[in-house]
């Protein structure tokens, strides 16, 4: 279908249309002075004029246009928590007369309709459905949120210092996967349809066919936000390059300014380690195994028998690097890095993914 | 919708001690359906729930033939495997698995096959050497080299002398430390391989133990003129899912759970003992 135009003041009727059909619609929102996914009744919840402020270990909201609801291109949360949850029940064990009952703990699917996700996410997503949802051993609760979602997509027309999704080719156009796409311009959106889904929402939409100006005019504002991007990763080397690096002292200087703190790996769209936590009742005859985020950077994550294979921050380090940008392609067949840049902003000391990469394939 | 992590009742149907905090548990899964279907591999290993407790995975040394009782030797070194050591026969624990790739026991039939171990337990191997000698015609010559530190160490002592009977076989024994009771080699484990014929192009190696042992093994046998795609090892980490999910498990760009937990030299050679 081709690309049609929805003005800004009908923006109401595309949360009407979604509602209708049993989607609950979630959006960022302004919150915690940064940008949050929340659920929206309406266009007037979103975050209309803000625009954020990202470099390495730096993040404010501004304001700034007031006729624009996307210049704000985001903030710590990413999709992964509407799919891969922080924290949430993964069985429950009861006891009855001596035997033992286990009730694996799965969502229901609730319609969920995400309405501003930039292309970086998107591209994340399809990553996560690689580690989660692809493999021999995929995951029910993964896949039944996954299963649930509808993708409003937002082409980028604003890029942060931070941001990279150029050179890694995630963005700043989504490239699919999702079911609509907005360019958001001054008084209107361009719309393009990516699922017959999409196409069945926007037929009721009251949209017009889009003209070639309009059409222009967008192409050139993604364009634009290319261009702009400043950092970026060589990638015609990888992954072979990098595990060549064992020994670069580079590991050793890099370790000394990180904190070890794991907020790259929270904040990270497709960092997956997770670990279960169990929790029984006091009378022992019941047991929740609840499974939450873990990170790499944590002493415990690779502690077997009174060893840490992976001793100090250098070797954690070298493994969640190397496991972004090359040994991800050998797992999955993709770079687990899409160029969202959050590990670089909610670093903070301000480590530079970019940075840290260019030098491990410098000659030491 | 399949669930990765969903358990299954399993009844201990047996319990021995192999040495004071070593035991060996024969395991029946409940479900009939499930105990037909259940097909596994010498080396790979399930995951064993206690209810409260928690998770870890064990490998299983019983024979692949007998799919109805699951051997699982454990020894009682944490919080999870603590609480296995106070199962008794009866209990009941949660069971998942078969996981991850084997011994190549199929592949080496004909050939010599060193096996190599180091340390405490190597229950991984044992499945394997117990094979072999089920259907000992099925292979060349076998050479058992086990290192401890210390003579207390050696565990299995009695297993050792009755695989030492069978022909065509040779177990030799290594303690860092001498005792008053020790007769074999006092010293480190690579020094028992003056002492072995290995025949470069018939031999197929198996090791298990810490990665520093297992490494230096290699290097030793490499220049015996070992083929490196010829030594496999049983790789241990700390796994908590089994699948290739939680990502506790990396050695480089392998998931010991399913790309190991035995892995040929060649392809992880680079990331032994390394930080990795």
């Amino acid at each position: 279908m081709a690309a049609q135009v929805l003005q800004k003041r009908d923006m109401d009727a595309l949360f009407g249309v979604l509602q209708a059909r049993g989607f609950r619609t979630l959006a960022p929102t302004v919150q915690d002075g940064t940008a949050m996914w929340r659920e929206v009744a309406d266009s007037a919840e979103l975050p209309w004029g803000w625009r954020d402020e990202q470099a390495p270990g730096h993040y404010r909201l501004h304001q700034g246009d007031a006729g624009r609801c996307f210049d704000l291109v985001h903030g710590p949360q990413s999709l992964k928590n509407q799919t891969f949850v922080a924290e949430e029940p993964l069985m429950r064990v009861k006891r009855v007369d001596g035997e033992l009952t286990f009730e694996s703990c799965v969502p229901e699917p609730v319609p969920t309709a995400l309405i501003g996700v930039r292309a970086c996410d998107l591209a994340a997503l399809g990553i996560q459905d690689r580690v989660f949802a692809e493999g021999e051993h995929a995951d029910a609760r993964f896949r039944s949120r996954r299963s649930s979602l509808l993708l409003v997509a937002v082409h980028c027309t604003r890029a942060q210092p931070t941001c990279f999704c150029a050179s890694m080719q995630t963005g700043p156009e989504a490239k699919g996967g999702y079911d609509l796409a907005l360019t958001e311009l001054d008084d209107r959106f361009l719309i393009q349809v990516g699922s017959n889904q999409g196409a069945s929402i926007l037929s009721e939409l009251p949209t017009e066919s889009a003209d070639c100006r309009t059409q222009e005019r967008a192409r050139r504002a993604v364009e634009a936000c290319a261009e702009s991007q400043t950092r970026g990763i060589d990638r015609s080397n990888l992954p072979g390059a990098l595990y060549e690096t064992d020994n670069h002292p580079r590991w050793q200087q890099v370790a000394e300014r990180c904190l070890s703190c794991a907020n790259c790996t929270m904040v990270c769209p497709t960092c997956f380690c997770h670990r279960v936590e169990e929790t029984p009742s006091l009378d022992g005859e019941a047991s929740e195994r609840t499974r939450l985020w873990d990170s790499c950077f944590s002493s415990e994550h690779s502690y077997i028998h009174g060893k840490n294979m992976r001793p100090d921050t250098k070797h954690r380090y070298r493994l969640w690097l190397t496991h972004k940008l090359a040994s991800w392609i050998d797992q999955f067949g993709t770079s687990g890095c899409v160029g969202c840049g959050r590990c670089i902003t909610w670093c903070p000391v301000g480590i530079d993914i970019t940075e840290e990469a260019a030098a491990l394939m410098e000659k030491p | 919708m399949a669930d990765p992590y969903a358990l299954y009742p399993a009844r201990i149907v047996d319990k021995s001690e192999e040495s004071p905090g070593i035991y060996t548990y024969r395991l029946r899964l409940d479900d009939d359906a499930l105990r037909e279907r259940f097909v596994f591999e010498g080396g790979q290993f399930n995951m064993i729930y206690v209810a409260g407790v928690g998770e870890v995975p064990i490998s299983i040394v019983s024979d692949p033939e007998d799919s109805h009782l699951l051997e699982h030797t454990i020894r009682v070194v944490g919080r999870v495997s603590g609480a296995i050591g106070n199962l008794k026969e009866g209990d009941v624990l949660g069971l998942r698995g078969p996981y991850g790739k084997g011994w190549p026991l199929e592949t080496s039939e004909g050939k010599d096959v060193v096996v190599i171990t180091g340390g405490l337990g190597c229950a991984p191997v044992v499945g394997a050497i117990e094979y072999m000698f089920r259907r000992r015609d099925r292979y060349g010559a076998i050479k058992i080299l086990h290192g401890v530190k210390t003579p207390n160490d050696l565990l299995y002592r009695e297993r050792f002398d009755e695989w030492r009977k069978h022909e065509n076989t040779e177990v030799l024994l290594a303690s860092d430390q001498p005792g008053k009771t020790w007769h074999y080699h006092v010293g480190v484990v690579t020094e028992l391989f003056d002492e072995v014929e290995i025949r470069p192009d018939f031999a197929v190696v198996m090791m298990c133990g810490p990665e520093i042992m297992m490494r230096m093994a290699a290097q030793h046998l490499e220049k015996r003129g070992i083929r490196h795609d010829t030594m496999f090892l049983s790789i241990e980490r700390n796994m908590q899912c089994g699948v290739g999910l939680c990502g506790h498990c990396q050695i480089g760009p392998y998931f010991a759970c399913k790309d190991g937990p035995v892995m040929r030299y060649d392809r992880v050679a680079p990331y032994l003992a390394g930080g990795w």
